[in-house]
C-alpha cells in the first residue's frame, strides 16, 4: 500500500537525476518549470491587480489593493530570479517576465482572467492567497533555502492578503440582497478554477495535492460566515502548468511585454 | 536644559502656555490655526477650496501615471510605479482628511469633483503617450509640486501644513525616481533618447503653468498671502522651479523647449520665454486633451463600487458591536 | 449616500513611545477602519501599533474655554523644579 503524501516536501532532487516521463528533461529543469510556475502566478495576479488602482470602490481600498499587488510582485520577483538562477543560462527576472511566450508561461488559469468586478477580485483573492497561505507555510519548511527564504517573507505577506479577503467576501455576501447575489456569482464564478491549483506538477517541491484540504479548510468557513454557499462546479479544464492558457492571457502578455520587447537590449 | 532658563515667564513659554488670541494676532505671531479655532469664513471657505482641489489633484493624478503601471518596461520599474501610485491615493486622502477638520464632508467634495464644480490641476488633462511621460512626470511635473508644496508646509492652517509635512516627506522618491527614468532613458539607445526629449518637449510649458497665472492677474493671492495660506507668489515660485531644473536638464542631456532661457547674471536667475496662459484658461475651461477621460475614469470607479460601499454599510449596520462607542 | 463613518488614527512609532495622532480616513466598520489604517498610515514602517477611534467620540475642549481651561496652571510655577533656588556647589538636587 502506497502511504498517502504528508504536507512535508520531498527533498530537491539532484540535477543529475532524470525524470522518468521526460527523458530528455533533467530534473533541475522540471523544479525550474515549478518555480517559475510559482513565479507566473504571483507576477499575473500583481498584473491583474495593478488595474485596480484608481478604480477600487473607495480611495482606502485603492491603497490597499496597491499594497496586495506590491507584495505580489515582490514574490513575483525573487522567484523569478531564482528560476533564472537555477536554470544557470543567465537570465533575469525581466528576461523571464518580458521575454517569454504565451506557451513558456505556467501560471494556472485563476489568476489570469481580466478581473474588473470588485466581487470577483475578492473571490478571487481568497482563494489565491488562502492557497498561496498554505504553499508558502510549506515551502518555508522545505529543503532548499532560497525557496524557504521566500516562503518564510511571503507567507506573512499572504496572511493579510486572506484577511483582507476575508474581510470584503464576509461584507458582500453578508451585505445587501444585491451584494450577496454578485458575491455568490463571483464565487461561482472562480470556483471552477481552483482545481487546477492541486494537480500534480513535476519536479515540485511541495506535493500541490498535499495543499488542498488546508485551502478548503481556510476558504469554506469564510463562504459559510458570508452566508454563501459553496459552489458545486465542473472544475475547469485548466492546463496552465504546461503552458495551455485561456484566450485572456495573450492580450495581458502583449500589453505587459510590448514595450519592453519593442527595445530589444535595452536598459530601463 | 530647563534650569539655565529664567522662571515664571518662561516657564510659561517652555509649556507651551498661550494667552488664547485672537485670529489676527495668531496670523501676526505666525501661529497655527486650529480646527476648533475661531476662523473668518473666507479663510475657512479658501482653505477647503483650495485643499479640496489638491486632494482632487492627488486623485486624479494617479490616472496618468496608473496608465502604465501595466505597460512598465522592467519588473523594478512596475513595482516603483505602483508603490508611487499609490502613494498619490494616500496624499489624495492626507488632503481629504485635513478638509474634513474643516467641517466639510469627503463625499461632498468628491461630488463636487465628479460633477466638475470644483477643479483639479490642469497638468493632469495631459495624455501620458509614451514610457518617458512617466519619467516628465516625475521630474517636472513632481518637481513643480514640491516647490508649490515645500511653502505650505508652513500654512497657517494646522491640519494642511501636517499633511503637507507628510507629503512632501513622502514625495521625495517621487521627483528622484522620475529624474532617473530620464537619465537611462537619454543615456540608452537613440529611440530611447528621442522617447525622452519629446516627453520633455511636452511637458516643459503645462508644469509651468502648474504655478498658475501671473501675479498680476492671480486676484485671490493677495488675501491668500495675508492669511499665511500662501507664503509666496506665483511668479516667485515658478522662478525658483526653473532655476532650479535648468541645470537638471543639462545633467540629463536634454534641451528645454524654450530658446530664451538663458542665466541673468543682473538677476541672479534664468530669464524663459513668455508663458502661452490662453493654453492654461482652455485646459481649465475644459478643453484639454484628457479632461472628459479623466473625469469620467473617476466617476465610473465610484459608480462601479457604490454597490460595494452600500454592501459595507449594511454588513456595518448588522453587525454593530452592542458595546461600540461605549468602551 | 453618504460616505462611511470617519475614524482617528493614532499610531506607536515604536515600542517605547505613545500612540500619536496621525489623521483620519473613512472605514464602514472598526475592523475595515483598522486595516484601512495599516494600509494608508504605515506604508513606510512607521508604526508598530495601532488605535481607531470613532471621529464622533472624540470629546474636545472648547478653544473658547481656553482661558478657564488653561490659564489658571499658568501661575503655579512652584511646580516646576526652576522655582527653587539651589545653593552654588549642591548636586544631584
Amino acid at each position: 500500500m502506497i502511504t498517502p503524501p504528508d504536507s512535508s516536501p520531498p527533498p530537491l532532487r539532484s540535477s543529475g537525476e532524470q525524470s522518468v516521463g521526460d527523458p530528455d528533461r533533467p530534473v533541475a529543469g522540471l523544479v525550474v518549470d515549478y518555480v517559475l510556475g510559482l513565479a507566473d502566478d504571483a507576477l499575473v495576479s500583481a498584473q491583474r491587480m495593478g488595474w485596480w488602482i484608481s478604480r477600487a470602490p473607495q480611495l482606502e481600498e485603492d491603497v490597499a489593493l496597491a499594497n496586495i499587488g506590491l507584495d505580489q510582485l515582490g514574490q513575483a520577483r525573487a522567484l523569478l530570479s531564482y528560476a533564472g538562477r537555477l536554470e544557470g543560462a543567465g537570465r533575469t527576472e525581466d528576461d523571464l517576465a518580458y521575454l517569454r511566450d504565451e506557451r513558456e508561461f505556467r501560471n494556472v488559469w485563476l489568476v489570469e482572467r481580466a478581473q474588473t468586478d470588485f466581487g470577483v477580485a475578492m473571490a478571487r483573492l481568497l482563494l489565491v492567497a488562502a492557497w498561496q497561505s498554505e504553499l508558502y507555510a510549506a515551502l518555508a519548511s522545505s529543503s532548499d533555502e532560497t525557496l524557504a527564504a521566500v516562503g518564510a517573507k511571503a507567507v506573512k505577506e499572504v496572511a493579510y492578503h486572506l484577511d483582507h479577503a476575508t474581510s470584503w467576501v464576509v461584507r458582500l455576501g453578508d451585505g445587501t440582497d444585491v451584494s450577496h447575489e454578485r458575491m455568490q456569482a463571483a464565487l461561482d464564478a472562480e470556483w471552477p478554477y481552483l482545481d487546477e491549483l492541486f494537480r500534480p506538477v513535476e519536479g515540485s517541491v511541495v506535493d500541490p495535492a498535499s495543499l488542498r484540504a488546508g485551502v478548503l479548510d481556510r476558504v469554506t468557513p469564510v463562504v459559510a460566515e458570508a452566508t454563501l454557499v459553496v459552489p458545486e462546479v465542473t472544475p475547469a479544464r485548466g492546463g496552465g502548468r504546461q503552458g495551455l492558457h485561456t484566450e485572456e492571457m495573450g492580450y495581458l502578455l502583449a500589453e505587459m511585454q510590448h514595450l519592453h520587447r519593442s527595445h530589444p537590449g535595452v536598459s530601463w | 536644559m530647563l534650569h539655565d532658563v529664567a522662571r515664571d515667564a518662561d516657564i510659561c513659554h517652555i509649556l507651551g502656555y498661550r494667552r488664547p488670541v485672537a485670529f489676527d494676532d495668531l496670523l501676526a505671531g505666525d501661529g497655527r490655526v486650529e480646527p476648533r479655532d475661531e476662523m473668518p469664513e473666507g479663510y475657512r471657505r479658501t482653505l477647503v477650496r483650495q485643499i479640496a482641489q489638491h486632494a482632487h489633484s492627488e486623485i486624479i493624478g494617479m490616472q496618468p501615471e496608473g496608465n502604465w503601471i501595466s505597460r512598465a518596461p522592467s519588473l523594478r520599474r512596475k513595482a516603483i510605479l505602483m508603490a508611487k501610485v499609490q502613494d498619490e491615493a494616500g496624499h489624495g486622502l492626507y488632503l481629504y482628511a485635513a478638509a474634513e477638520t474643516l467641517g466639510v464632508d469627503r463625499a461632498d467634495l468628491l461630488d463636487q469633483l465628479h460633477t466638475g464644480r470644483q477643479k483639479y490641476s490642469s497638468i493632469f488633462n495631459y495624455p501620458t503617450l509614451t514610457w518617458a511621460d512617466v519619467g516628465a512626470i516625475g521630474w517636472l511635473v513632481d518637481g513643480a509640486a514640491i516647490v508649490n508644496q515645500v511653502p505650505l508646509c508652513r500654512c497657517s492652517y494646522g491640519p494642511y501644513a501636517r499633511a503637507m509635512v507628510r507629503i512632501c516627506k513622502e514625495e521625495s522618491f517621487h521627483q528622484r525616481q522620475g529624474f532617473e527614468i530620464l537619465h537611462t532613458l537619454s543615456h540608452g539607445s537613440p529611440a530611447q533618447q528621442r522617447m525622452a526629449q519629446d516627453a520633455v518637449d511636452r511637458y516643459w510649458w503645462p508644469a509651468l503653468m502648474m504655478f498658475g497665472p501671473p501675479d498680476d492677474d492671480s486676484p485671490n493671492s493677495a488675501q491668500s498671502m495675508a492669511w499665511g495660506i500662501k507664503r509666496f507668489s506665483n511668479d516667485d515660485l515658478r522662478q525658483r522651479f526653473v532655476d532650479m531644473t535648468v541645470p537638471q536638464a543639462q545633467a540629463l542631456g536634454l534641451t528645454l523647449p524654450d530658446p530664451q532661457i538663458a542665466w541673468n547674471e543682473d538677476r541672479g536667475h534664468y530669464d524663459f520665454g513668455p508663458i502661452d496662459f490662453t493654453e492654461l484658461a482652455e485646459v481649465i475651461k475644459g478643453n484639454g486633451p484628457c479632461n472628459q477621460q479623466r473625469l469620467a475614469h473617476k466617476v465610473q470607479a465610484h459608480e462601479d463600487g457604490a454597490w460595494v460601499r452600500e454592501a459595507a454599510s449594511a454588513y456595518a449596520a448588522k453587525h454593530a458591536r452592542p458595546t461600540e462607542g461605549a468602551a | 449616500m453618504r460616505d462611511w463613518p470617519l475614524w482617528e488614527v493614532f499610531v506607536r512609532s515604536r515600542r517605547g513611545l505613545s500612540h500619536v495622532h496621525v489623521g483620519s480616513l473613512h472605514a464602514p466598520d472598526a475592523e475595515m477602519a483598522l486595516r484601512n489604517a495599516r494600509d494608508l498610515y504605515t506604508r513606510r514602517q512607521e508604526g508598530v501599533s495601532l488605535w481607531v477611534v470613532p471621529s464622533t467620540e472624540i470629546v474636545a475642549s472648547d478653544p473658547g474655554e481656553r482661558e478657564a481651561f488653561f490659564e489658571p496652571a499658568g501661575d503655579k510655577v512652584y511646580r516646576h523644579p526652576t522655582f527653587y533656588d539651589v545653593p552654588e556647589g549642591v548636586e544631584h538636587l
